[in-house]
């Protein structure tokens, strides 16, 4: 496994692109940050790349990129390079550790927190060109219900929104969904809780949601929302050491119980 | 805290060009020094004092425009990880130019201290009023929910008005500030100058609008009530609110 890692040679890593619109796009979010939404992408994009697909995960996080800290990544050209016009997006694709491929944002994306009409454009113009590349495209959005995060959960199929058990977590998550529903008619959102510390936790929060969704939230659309439960993710303390080492849990701790139950939310993602 | 390399020698004091230094503090009332002269304590609070003073508004002791600017980057930095609420006020005196021309320039920085006097007494030990230009002000409001934005500003705007100014013998001035204010976008990086654009355009709002008022930028809130939480968390059952 390479712990560093630049930008491999324009195309040479990038994978063909065969038929059009393949790629499924989900877009992963949270009410709240810090829930660990961009480390359940990189791993589940490792979790998906052992169910055969072909992943990119592009950081979509525009104003706060982290997913180079979390996957120890090096880039030497970023979206920002090719949004103003320095770089081919071929060459912005990096090779991720775990199989698959990852778009970043770059610091210098900071003047991208106010979606401008270019930067739309940008963005959706980047998910077409690599849609007929890959099986699945994940979208580490930002967190909250700024216009940015909810312009890119708009782009996507479907919806993976990670939350935790805590109070605040679970209030912005309802928040968001809540949002999605009324303002981009989704009526299937899947709900994934990270953090648990029981067994069966996840279900649990997913009913409470799912209650407080039917009576508020429901009424007003004309068809209700479901949402899905995928799966939890248990405490554990290979999660934070694989933060720490910064490295995928899925390769250095991948009997542990948070990895087995990511792999667990990749199976039902592609079943 | 980054130290200095430890292969550099120690400077010599004695070879130090302090005067000027020295006199600075004393000028703004900061000479009682610690330590023997020369010592470390002695120079490190030398240098101390000149930071203080290189980051405070000499007229009103508030922070000044280098200070403002650090802690809007710092504050930035904070709020787009934690997604705290912070609040940034901009603030201008009404009319200003008329109290320079009809009173003089003294009693132009008596109204500009007066401001800052009121400006420190509203705002909390953790928020940083400075003063950023002539009779500009801002105020920097680290976790400020957004249902006590509208309520701060507009208490200092409340107290500036109630003050009366005393210059001379007998002149008693009345003064208004127009207060213009936006919350940094959460869990997104913004930027000092998109975040002060954005206030600054509040305050031309309320400066358009006749002076004397406040403007905020509408905030995009999370409507969660009470009941959806109470349902949420479980305090209330369902049947509870048939």
């Amino acid at each position: 496994m390479s712990a560093v890692s630049s930008n491999p040679s324009p195309m040479s890593e990038l994978p063909a692109a065969s038929g059009t619109r393949r790629a499924r796009i989900t877009a992963v979010t949270s009410g709240k940050g810090g829930v660990g939404k961009t480390f359940v992408s990189a791993n589940l994009a490792a979790a998906l790349v052992r169910r055969g697909e072909k992943v990119l995960v592009l950081d979509a996080d525009l104003g706060l990129a982290n997913l180079d800290v979390v996957l120890n990544l090096f880039p030497k050209i970023t979206l920002h390079d090719v949004f103003t016009g320095k770089h081919k997006l071929e060459e912005a694709v990096m090779a991720a550790p775990g199989g698959f491929h990852v778009l970043l944002a770059g610091s210098g994306m900071v003047e991208y927190s106010r979606l401008t009409p270019e930067v739309r454009d940008q963005l959706v113009d980047v998910i077409q060109q690599m849609r007929p590349r890959f099986d699945r495209i994940l979208l580490d959005t930002g967190a909250g219900i700024s216009d940015v995060v909810l312009y890119t959960v708009s782009l996507a199929d479907e919806v993976l929104v990670v939350a935790t058990p805590e109070p605040t977590s679970l209030t912005d998550a309802y928040a968001t969904i809540k949002v999605l529903a009324t303002t981009q008619g989704r009526r299937d959102l899947k709900l994934l809780v990270n953090q648990v510390t029981q067994t069966g936790e996840g279900r649990t929060i997913r009913g409470q949601l799912q209650q407080v969704v039917d009576r508020y939230v429901t009424p007003s659309l004309e068809a209700p929302l479901k949402l899905e439960f995928v799966g939890e993710i248990p405490v554990d303390a290979a999660v934070r050491d694989a933060v720490r080492r910064r490295q995928l849990m899925l390769e250095c701790f991948p009997g542990s119980a948070a990895a087995q139950a990511v792999l667990a939310v990749a199976t039902r993602l592609t079943s | 805290m980054s130290a200095l390399p430890e292969s550099l020698p120690p400077a010599d004091p004695a070879a130090l060009q302090l005067d000027r230094a020295l006199q600075l503090l004393q000028q703004s009332g900061r000479d009682a020094l610690p330590g023997a002269p020369g010592s470390a304590a002695w120079l490190q609070a030398v240098i101390d004092g000149l930071c203080e003073i290189s980051s405070r508004d000499a007229l009103t002791g508030l922070s000044n425009r280098r200070a403002f600017e650090a802690a809007l980057n710092r504050e930035i930095d904070r709020v787009a990880r934690s997604g705290e609420p912070a609040l940034l006020l901009m603030l201008d005196i009404d009319h200003f130019k008329r109290v320079n021309d009809h009173h003089g320039h003294i009693v132009g920085d008596q109204v500009i201290c007066a401001v800052a006097e009121c400006l420190a007494e509203c705002v909390r030990p953790m928020d940083l009023p400075a003063r950023i230009g002539g009779e500009e002000f801002a105020v920097i409001l680290p976790n400020c929910p957004p249902a006590f934005g509208q309520t701060v500003a507009e208490r200092i705007r409340q107290r500036i008005e109630q003050k009366v100014i005393t210059a001379g013998l007998s002149l008693r001035l009345g003064i208004t500030v127009s207060v213009g204010g936006a919350y940094a976008p959460q869990w997104v990086r913004s930027t000092p100058a998109l975040w002060t654009e954005r206030a600054d355009l509040q305050l031309y709002r309320a400066k358009s609008e006749g002076r004397n008022r406040t403007c905020l930028e509408p905030t995009p809130v999370s409507n969660v009530s009470a009941e959806e939480k109470g349902l949420l968390f479980g305090t209330t059952m369902p049947g509870d609110l048939e």
